[in-house]
């Protein structure tokens, strides 16, 4: 077990539920995990499967209505999130846990100067002239290597270019040095090659300021590149928790299975051309109408009685790599 | 920007030219004229005097010559003289601006300061029963007409303090003052006000949506911030349109709140003038709206490069 003290974040029994027309849904059902310092951790699952919400949940943004958070706690450097008043949770937002966004181009203010979009960040949080705090702001700017980062404050987000924005969101999420910050998809509205500078850059810097990070996404090829840890999510439920090597040596949940199975590959050079990819037959339930036992039981070759009928628990396999399927022994075999 | 400024100073000249000779034209479409008014008013008909005086007006010459007197004459200043009072047209316009631009100026100015807070309150607290409030409100002033809310104005205060806010030109007191200029604004600018919450909610809810909505809040801003910092500087552009559009029809209902309250301004004064067809007198009003307009689209055009920079920077 990791020591306390390290801890910069710990999740238990989070549970996020949305009040619709067709009905209540849970979007976030029980999920718990920590964050230590310095590491990261990958929120994994197709889209709709919560992994967006438990980011805005850890912020306090979901939406409400419809959204609330209706049990659980949020831990952050020994502070219950959950339990301070709205004035408290906005001294904590942008100061110790901050978030960065998938879309770069709709993320920033159009009318507002990058640098002063800093400024702001920087000024709700520290008592500082805004002269400082500009310094401050151009200095981030310099930090996650946007060139001539004096003449790009005094600039407005259309000037800048996608993976520009989404290095000044950086440089905003970062400029109060917060214990943990939170990713949602950073990279997934750039381009490919833009998107491997903005991850290095996100690890440089985690690296640099011992920011925890939760990365959330749905593209396993980035989680084996930067996360620590995996957490792997299925409507609204954590369905597998691992290290990376484990997960992606042993797979225990026929759903990681499947998501891995999707990933393409290139055919080695003479063989065969792969005629169809992989996929996972069937989508994602409707939240509100969620089968008694596994979620996941309706697309699963595995599926026997047990699946529709109990829900799972998570089982430990060994060295924290948690799995929540009747047949995760088998698994490895039938696959 | 510079480039951007020429562009639009250049149409609006372009524009004002265009006017001017729909204006001339439409006026001398109308069947009639002062000389055909002047002689059948006073019943008596002889085709030698009335050519005289036509010729004395000057309307007896080609369409293209009188439009250059006119227009050469609008650019000097020398607007010629009014067909009724024989007096310079200049003299008869220029002291009545004053009171219909003091009264223009309040019924905007109230219209934004009313209108632009309401809509916010009321896209922020959507779905309330504060939005629905002042949605009602809003409904009733974009139906009730003005004159309409001018009478009812009118026979309430008689009702109430026995008395009418009829207008004083040298008013004593500051509660004079208020009677005489304010009352009037408001009732022609509600209809203004009701529009520009309608059009400030909507804009608001919209940019409420947006990301970086979202994003200031994760920095921690207040609710306030989000709102009037970061939502009402994007939802305004639209909210500047409605209000320089309405600057134009303000014109309209100035002409029906001037006769209800009895004020001597501009917007009445063409009234009459259109009656006798006061062509120096018309043409010289028309056209100075028409600037008063135009230059308001301008400054509404300026006012968007101020305040969106993808605008001010596209050049």
């Amino acid at each position: 077990m990791a020591d306390k003290s390290d801890l910069v974040l710990e999740v238990k029994n989070l549970k996020t539920v949305f009040f619709t027309n067709s009905g209540l849904f849970k979007a976030v059902d029980d999920v718990s995990f920590t964050v230590k310092r310095g590491e990261t951790l990958a929120i994994v699952g197709e889209s709709g499967c919560g992994k967006s919400v438990t980011a805005l949940s850890l912020m306090r943004l979901v939406p409400d209505p419809p959204g609330r958070i209706v049990g659980g706690t949020v831990t952050l450097e020994g502070t219950d999130l959950l339990a301070l008043d709205e004035a408290q949770m906005r001294a904590v937002r942008g100061n110790r846990i901050s978030m960065i966004f998938q879309e770069p181009m709709t993320s920033l203010n159009p009318v507002m100067r990058i640098g002063d979009q800093i400024v702001e960040a920087v000024r709700l949080h520290r008592a500082m002239s805004a002269k400082a705090a500009w310094n401050i702001a151009v200095e981030m700017l310099r930090l996650v290597r946007i060139p001539e980062p004096a003449r790009r404050a005094r600039e407005y987000p259309h000037q800048l270019s996608g993976g520009m924005r989404q290095r000044a969101m950086i440089a905003m999420a970062l400029a109060c040095r917060p214990a943990l910050l939170i990713a949602d998809e950073p990279t997934t509205a750039l381009d490919v090659t833009i998107q491997a500078q903005i991850l290095a850059l996100i690890l440089d810097l985690q690296k640099e300021l011992g920011t925890g990070l939760v990365l959330i996404t749905h593209d396993l090829g980035v989680v084996a590149q930067t996360a620590q840890r995996v957490i792997v999510m299925y409507a609204g439920r954590k369905v597998e928790e691992a290290s990376v090597e484990a997960l992606f040596a042993d797979p225990k949940h026929p759903y990681t299975r499947g998501l891995m199975a999707s990933i393409p590959s290139v055919p080695a050079s003479g063989a065969a051309t792969q005629a169809r990819l992989n996929e996972i037959p069937g989508t994602v339930p409707s939240l509100v109408r969620l089968p008694p036992g596994c979620a996941f039981a309706p697309r699963c070759k595995l599926a026997v009685k047990r699946c529709q009928d109990e829900y799972p628990p998570l089982m430990d396999w060994g060295g924290g790599h948690l799995a929540a399927c009747w047949r995760a022994a088998d698994v490895a075999e039938v696959a | 920007m510079f480039a951007y400024l020429v562009r639009r100073l250049f149409l609006m000249l372009v524009t004002l030219f265009g006017i001017s000779v729909v204006i001339f034209f439409l006026l001398r479409i109308v069947p009639g004229n002062i000389v055909d008014i002047l002689f059948a008013a006073a019943g008596y008909v002889d085709p030698a005097d009335k050519a005289n005086l036509e010729k004395e007006l000057g309307i007896d010459q080609p369409l293209v010559v009188q439009y250059w007197h006119w227009i050469s004459g609008f650019l000097r200043g020398d607007f010629g003289y009014s067909y009724v009072s024989e007096k310079p047209a200049l003299q008869e316009i220029l002291p009545r601006i004053p009171i219909t631009a003091q009264l223009a100026g309040l019924a905007l100015l109230f219209s934004a300061s009313i209108g632009i807070p309401l809509g916010v309150i009321s896209a922020v607290k959507q779905g309330t029963r504060l939005d629905y409030a002042l949605r009602v409100v809003s409904l009733s002033g974009l139906s009730l007409p003005s004159f309409w809310l001018g009478l009812l104005v009118l026979t309430a205060s008689v009702a109430m303090f026995g008395q009418m806010p009829l207008f004083n030109p040298n008013p004593q007191s500051f509660g004079e003052a208020v009677a005489t200029y304010c009352i009037p604004a408001m009732v022609v600018g509600f209809r203004s006000s009701a529009l520009t919450m309608r059009i400030t909610r909507s804009s608001m809810l919209e940019v409420l949506r947006q990301d970086y909505i979202r994003t200031a809040r994760a920095k921690g801003a207040s609710d306030a911030a989000v709102n009037y910092q970061h939502a009402l500087k994007n939802a305004i552009l639209p909210v500047i349109t409605v209000i320089g559009i309405e600057a134009a029809f303000l014109i309209g209902g100035l002409i029906v709140t001037e006769t209800v309250f009895n004020i001597p301004g501009v917007a009445r004064f063409l009234v009459e003038a259109i009656r006798w067809r006061d062509y120096p007198i018309v043409q010289n009003l028309v056209m100075l709206i028409a600037v008063v307009v135009v230059s308001a689209n301008f400054i509404v055009d300026m006012l968007y490069a101020v305040f969106d920079p993808r605008i001010r920077y596209t050049d």
